[in-house]
């Protein structure tokens, strides 16, 4: 299941999408949150669900790898569906069989609210699934930049979140080669008591840990070695730019958040 | 030749837990000259990873200097020298920084503020310096070993280093990738007139430097081209280091009463000799 789920990944291909700078999508995304909150009826979630549509095919990622890849987040849009569907209690009946009452305000609310969270989903997905790991660090470095003013340490953090995510797979090669040590060691975590299993836990993560943090110091001599004395004085080998595409996109937003004020309810 | 790195009386002790000093480094002197490969051979605990780390100004002396380019190495032009010296680590994957092969590559380059324009072109002509042109995209974990290495070698290259120093830099690596690895520094010695200090318990590699030190105890207990010191033979044992297995070989067949004759440094010579010498009979 783990392989499947596309939920925060990156998937490398080429579109618009992929070639926008990641600063214009990371506040497109952020104000596109807002927008979503204007919808409040038929119309206005038409408009909504169409742009989505329209820029899932924009990304040119394949619609069936989309909502394949999404399936366990869309258990839970269903989820909060027939939540709504039987919880509220408003408007008229729609439908009625034994102890099961539906009611009109119940199916509209259902729908409004899951598909709003589908829309979400989608969005944000289709963010990372065209941006690459170390744009959205870049964006995010050079996004936070004016808050060095603060105090704020914006490259140590952007650093450590680039560093982190390069760790990612090394760590789980780690975790998989202690885990199948531990187990030809007779060592069993799928089976047991909830507190047995735990406990079985402890032997993975203490050679983890201790493994990181000699990795961790490795790093930091082989960092110094090559010259590194944090963020003063650094140039930068990747340049964002932005281009008329990325002021499109967010001028595009701005329409769409202008029609939706027009038709909200 | 001109030197370019040379240790002076170097003496450095490591402080224990219990507050006791273990003598790591003690009284080391050697020159290094422009254009040398050299080998520094020792066991685990010789001191040779100590002398690594006072050659990159990691660890400064007790007594001794380090010379790099004729000036000793302090506090005040570490940052200098080391922009000047590249170096490469055990552990394929603890000195990979960047998310991908360029990015790495790039890292020292960012660190000593090379401007965007010569970024660019410097990444390029390092990893193709190294053979990795169609990989810059790559994400450190789809190489192998050998390739990590050699993405590391780039990223040393791209500061244009007058002295590489690979600290057991194939010790992790299996034989392809250690071969790879061996064959790029070569080329690039014969290329580019590089000078390599290469800290190894490789004794292949060993055959291929101009001169050889071997550490024991701390101390300098050796130095010499590869010939004269594995002649040594039994003499190298005490000091806890193999022979090369076609060395070793040939001795044992000595030993046996076969008339062998030459030095057999490399599995090449001892086969040549023993064929032909059959073939004579």
């Amino acid at each position: 299941m783990m392989e499947k789920m596309i939920f925060g990944r990156y998937l490398p291909g080429d579109s618009i999408t992929y070639r926008l700078d990641p600063r214009s999508k990371l506040i497109f995304i952020f104000l596109f949150i807002f927008a979503v909150f204007l919808a409040n009826n038929t119309v206005t979630y038409a408009i909504l669900l169409t742009f989505t549509v329209f820029v899932i095919l924009l990304s040119k990622i394949r619609i069936p790898f989309l909502l394949g890849g999404l399936k366990p987040i869309l258990f839970l849009v269903v989820f909060t569906l027939l939540m709504h569907l039987f919880l509220t209690r408003e408007g008229d009946v729609l439908f009625q069989w034994k102890f099961i009452t539906i009611y009109e305000e119940g199916l509209r609310q259902g729908i409004y609210i899951s598909l709003r969270f589908l829309i979400l989903v989608l969005m944000t997905t289709v963010l990372t699934l065209t941006t690459s790991p170390i744009s959205i660090t870049d964006g995010v470095e050079t996004l936070l930049n004016p808050l060095k003013r603060l105090k704020l340490p914006v490259h140590e953090l952007a650093m450590m979140m680039s560093i982190a995510l390069r760790f990612i797979p090394t760590l789980m090669d780690e975790t998989d080669k202690i885990l199948k040590a531990q187990l030809a060691r007779g060592s069993d975590i799928s089976s047991g008591s909830i507190q047995q299993r735990v406990k079985a836990v402890i032997p993975l993560l203490v050679p983890l840990f201790v493994s990181a943090f000699k990795r961790a110091e490795d790093l930091a001599v082989a960092m110094e070695v090559r010259g590194y004395r944090g963020g003063e004085g650094r140039t930068r080998f990747r340049k964002l730019q932005w281009k008329t595409s990325d002021t499109m996109v967010l001028v595009l937003l701005g329409v769409l958040s202008a029609i939706m004020l027009y038709f909200r309810g | 030749m001109r030197e370019v790195l040379s240790l002076d009386g170097v003496s450095f002790a490591y402080e224990t837990e219990e507050d006791v000093f273990v003598q790591a480094v003690q009284d080391v002197s050697f020159t290094v000259r422009d254009g040398e490969w050299v080998s520094i051979v020792g066991h685990n605990g010789s001191g040779k990873s100590t002398l690594a780390k006072l050659m990159i100004g990691l660890l400064f002396p007790a007594t001794g200097s380090v010379n790099v380019f004729l000036d000793p190495l302090t506090e005040d032009n570490l940052w200098v020298v080391r922009s000047q010296l590249g170096v490469v680590f055990q552990n394929p994957d603890n000195q990979f920084v960047g998310a991908t092969v360029q990015d790495d590559v790039a890292f020292a380059l960012e660190n000593n503020g090379v401007s965007y324009e010569d970024m660019q072109i410097r990444v390029k002509e390092a990893l193709s310096d190294v053979g990795m042109s169609g990989y810059h995209n790559h994400e450190p974990h789809h190489l192998s070993g050998g390739q990590k290495q050699r993405v590391a070698i780039a990223g040393a290259l791209a500061m244009n280093p007058k002295i590489l120093i690979l600290d057991e830099a194939t010790s992790m690596l299996d034989p392809q990738g250690r071969s790879e690895v061996i064959e790029l520094i070569t080329t690039l010695r014969s290329t580019t007139g590089l000078t390599v200090i290469s800290i190894t318990h490789d004794l292949e590699e060993v055959l291929l430097a101009d001169r050889v030190f071997v550490m024991n105890q701390g101390k300098l207990a050796a130095s010499g081209t590869p010939t004269s010191i594995f002649e040594q033979g039994t003499k190298l044992q005490e000091h806890g280091l193999d022979l090369p297995f076609a060395l070793r070989l040939s001795q044992l067949l000595r030993h046996t009463g076969m008339p062998l004759v030459g030095d057999h440094m490399s599995e090449k010579e001892l086969v040549n000799e023993l064929w032909t010498s059959h073939f004579n009979k």
